[in-house]
């Protein structure tokens, strides 16, 4: 079962960390097609939050497609999620290992990789729009 | 919209239970004021909460919290106004009480009393109380039923009076300072509790704190009272995306101020940082300026510093 956390600091909302984090986990696998999320009242139960605050993530979640609410049951995933096929993710995850591995190298830190990370990523999102 | 069958719905399209739709009014006041001998506690407070809400009211010592809340259970009755709860005037019948529980701040216990006593108690004197759900949320929380209310822990106590409450089965729960004189361990494990209670009933709740940032994540309404007026009340949400933090040069920041309300302006030298309400889509859009967004907590005491602000919901927000 998802188990939820919450980064108070982070700035974002928090109906839509939960959505992050269900997308995240179906990117990773840990939810696969048929897994069912936390009932609302688990969720609140663990994490003190209000529950229309999960009612409307998981609502987010059913209007994008990536789970269903099955009246008395729950709310299950429906498909998974993360772009390409598994093979070229095994690819690009070693040629990410090697580039990581190639910044230590190079005396960069955790936060210095990161940082080259979104920089990248951000200036690729530019260059997609543009 | 494929996905708006149920969703307006508390709890809609994720397969839990469906309660009639919300649309109903929990709390309303109007005009409500309360004079205790010279001093008036509360003057000329106007507003209204929809049903499904937890409403997180706030206000510093003294500002007419208990006052309020005590009105609302209709333990006191007003000097002047009226409130009504589901649209049921206060203190007129046994059934407009009924629907509404009182948690007040001294955890109306009996210490001598087991907390099986304590039940009975609570069933003898309430006509729709849920025995089943109280025994079972004392046993998810190991509260032993044959314990003397005097020998639990603060935060079991807090337990036992909260469950009372909810075994009441109220529409409407008010909590005066619920979380007072617990350690932040308790305060969390009430509020966790609290929350269940409310996804399986769907009452709603108003819990007056003066520690916001307990309330940050359970709350989805605000109401702010200073100095016996009603500041802010409205959805949290809405707040927060209407309010932002505009940092910028200093000498601009009075052409900022003439076009949107501040509520918080402070200048060290070059920089202002300015807190605005820039209501509904509009923005600034001057690249001198850049523009946060401001926790729940920034909110409040901003508007709380600045007692002859408000922010109440109006028919039509105009800005020019």
């Amino acid at each position: 079962m998802l188990k939820f956390r919450l980064d108070p600091s982070s700035g974002v909302a928090t109906y839509l960390q939960l959505v992050h984090q269900v997308k995240h986990a179906l990117r990773l696998g840990v939810l696969m097609p048929g897994d069912r999320l936390p009932t609302i009242k688990e969720v609140v139960s663990d994490l003190a939050i209000n529950p229309n605050t999960v009612a409307k993530a998981y609502r987010e979640l059913e209007h994008e497609g990536f789970v269903v609410g099955r009246p008395g049951m729950g709310t299950f995933v429906r498909r998974s999620l993360g772009g390409g096929a598994t093979a070229d993710h095994t690819r690009l995850r070693r040629d990410l290992a090697r580039w990581v591995h190639d910044c230590r190298e190079a005396g960069l830190d955790h936060g210095d990789i990161e940082a080259l990370v979104a920089m990248v990523l951000a200036d690729s999102a530019q260059e997609g729009i543009a | 919209m494929t996905a708006d069958r149920t969703v307006r719905m508390f709890g809609g399209g994720c397969g839990e239970l469906t309660p009639p739709a919300q649309s109903a009014t929990a709390l309303e006041a109007v005009r409500l004021a309360k004079r205790y001998r010279g001093t008036w506690a509360l003057r000329d407070c106007t507003l209204s909460v929809p049903a499904g809400r937890v409403v997180a009211f706030v206000g510093p010592n003294g500002a007419g919290k208990s006052t309020f809340l005590r009105l609302v259970a209709g333990l006191i009755a007003p000097t002047r106004g009226s409130v009504r709860v589901f649209g049921e005037p206060v203190g007129q019948r046994a059934e407009a009480l009924a629907r509404v529980a009182f948690l007040a701040q001294d955890k109306p216990l009996y210490d001598g009393f087991t907390v099986a006593e304590m039940l009975r108690f609570g069933h003898h004197l309430n006509p729709g109380w849920d025995d089943a759900l109280a025994r079972q949320r004392l046993a998810e929380l190991d509260i032993p039923l044959n314990r003397k209310v005097g020998k639990l822990s603060g935060g079991q106590q807090a337990q036992v009076a909260l469950t009372i409450a909810v075994a009441k089965r109220p529409d409407l729960l008010v909590m005066d300072g619920p979380l007072a004189n617990l350690d932040p361990v308790a305060r969390h494990d009430i509020m966790r509790s609290l929350m269940a209670a409310v996804a399986e009933t769907q009452m709603t709740v108003v819990l007056s704190s003066h520690v916001v940032s307990d309330l940050t994540n359970a709350c989805d309404w605000l109401m702010v009272l200073n100095r016996g007026q009603v500041q802010i009340s409205g959805e949290v949400d809405e707040l927060l995306a209407a309010h932002r933090m505009l940092s910028g040069p200093a000498e601009l920041a009075d052409e900022v101020a003439a076009r949107m309300p501040v509520i918080n302006d402070s200048r060290s030298g070059r920089q202002a940082d300015l807190l605005v309400h820039t209501g509904p889509g509009t923005s600034l859009h001057d690249p001198r300026w850049s523009a946060s967004g401001v926790s729940l907590e920034e909110l409040v005491l901003a508007y709380l510093r600045r007692p002859d602000t408000t922010s109440l919901p109006r028919p039509t927000l105009t800005t020019t």
